[in-house]
């Protein structure tokens, strides 16, 4: 049982820091980041994200011994695509406003790259409880950084949080930022939120060094 | 709508698609081969190309699918499923083409067909025309132009980053830090194209 625990607790940190989807692996960003311009719309979709990620490692994972092995991309698409659908369905059912602000970009979960890798790199070869938990906490590390970019891009560009005007921020003393909720704040938020982390990491090798 | 509008309105979302609506530039798809295959041109060229010709036939083959099978079965959710087995076969379908007639074209490009497959772009750009309502033709001009502006975007990301490979930089910023930098600056530059089209 003790055994159990600390291997998933190595699963949580490398998940999480070491092997960070977005700043270590710099994978699966294309279909989150634009949505990053609201905290709101991020949060709904990492939290797709994670449902997807965790539950399609843990079914590649059940299928790993009956699946041939030359059609297992295809396989591990179908799957991922099953749970894509049940997202997709259930926003539209129950929050269509979300589902139209977030448009393609739900379906495109299905390309994320990192949903494939992990399937591929550890469901395939591993028991489900684990692959569920390495796609828990992949898609969470995932989620943390995405979400710090969120906060900020909202923040800087619009001068709310969550919807809800934050003091100083959306006062007349602030000058909104608009380049934050363009395009372009995305790409400069997320180089410099790589670039920070990686130096606190590459700090901390030198250190252990 | 009649012929002449149709066509020049397929011209506007063509050109639009390329500059002021990039795919990649401003709605982010197609990120991963973009900051993976972008160190050198030549790679980055063939890639390039292999998008421009699989986004445009497979948005074609989609449209089909979507207005003549899906739409009239109304089942509109089966839409993720239908477009990638759409794509992955039509991937697959190329690479034995290409194989079989040109092994030159296929030393050139093979290795980058089976990455398209994965490429968020290839099925963005479908997902757009459905939820845009594009017409056959309109999604003529969109296909070519959104393949076109994601070879424009890696080509010139490869060219920037062969000049880079000689320069100081942080350590911490070195790859795929620098290269979001830079496609932020190449994206503030390309909405410098807003205005030229009242398009979308």
């Amino acid at each position: 049982m003790k055994m159990a625990g600390s291997e998933n607790k190595k699963l949580i940190i490398e998940g999480l820091w070491h092997n960070n989807p977005v700043f270590k692996q710099v994978l699966g960003i294309c279909s989150t980041l634009a949505v990053t311009n609201l905290v709101l719309n991020t949060m709904v979709m990492c939290f797709a994200l994670v449902f997807t990620l965790s539950l399609s490692a843990a079914t590649v994972s059940i299928l790993r011994n009956f699946t041939p092995r030359n059609i297992r991309m295809m396989v591990e698409t179908l799957i991922i695509a099953f749970y894509v659908i049940i997202v997709d369905v259930l926003l539209k059912a129950y929050w269509p406003e979300m589902s139209g602000n977030l448009g393609p970009y739900v379906g495109l979960i299905i390309t994320n790259c990192i949903i494939m890798g992990r399937c591929e790199a550890y469901g395939n070869s591993n028991p489900p409880g684990k692959a569920f938990m390495d796609g828990l906490f992949n898609a969470l590390g995932y989620s943390f950084v995405l979400l710090i970019i969120a906060v900020f891009r909202e923040l800087f560009g619009m001068g709310t949080f969550l919807g809800f005007a934050v003091p100083y921020f959306s006062g007349p003393y602030w000058d909104k930022w608009i380049i934050m909720v363009m395009p372009p704040g995305a790409f400069f938020m997320l180089g410099i939120v790589v670039w920070v982390f990686k130096s606190i990491q590459m700090a901390k090798e030198d250190k252990s060094k | 709508m009649n012929g002449t509008s149709q066509l020049s309105y397929a011209f506007v979302v063509f050109i639009s698609a390329i500059f002021t609506q990039n795919i990649l530039l401003s709605y982010f798809l197609g990120l991963c081969p973009f900051i993976g295959v972008s160190r050198e041109i030549k790679a980055a060229f063939g890639l390039g190309l292999a998008v421009i010709f699989v986004m445009t036939s497979t948005s074609l083959l989609n449209w089909v699918a979507y207005h003549f099978v899906l739409e009239p079965l109304d089942l509109h959710f089966f839409r993720f499923i239908m477009f990638i087995i759409i794509i992955a076969a039509f991937v697959q379908f190329t690479e034995m083409v290409i194989e079989r007639y040109s092994p030159t074209l296929y030393q050139r490009l093979g290795v980058f067909l089976p990455l398209i497959t994965v490429n968020c772009a290839i099925l963005g750009a479908s997902l757009f025309m459905v939820i845009r309502d594009y017409t056959f033709l309109v999604t003529v001009g969109y296909g070519l132009g959104s393949g076109i502006g994601w070879f424009l975007a890696i080509i010139a990301m490869a060219g920037i980053r062969q000049r880079l490979s000689n320069e100081r930089i942080p350590r911490g910023l070195q790859g795929p830090g620098i290269t979001l930098i830079i496609a932020g600056l190449m994206a503030l530059a390309f909405i410098g194209f807003t205005g030229v089209l009242q398009g979308n």
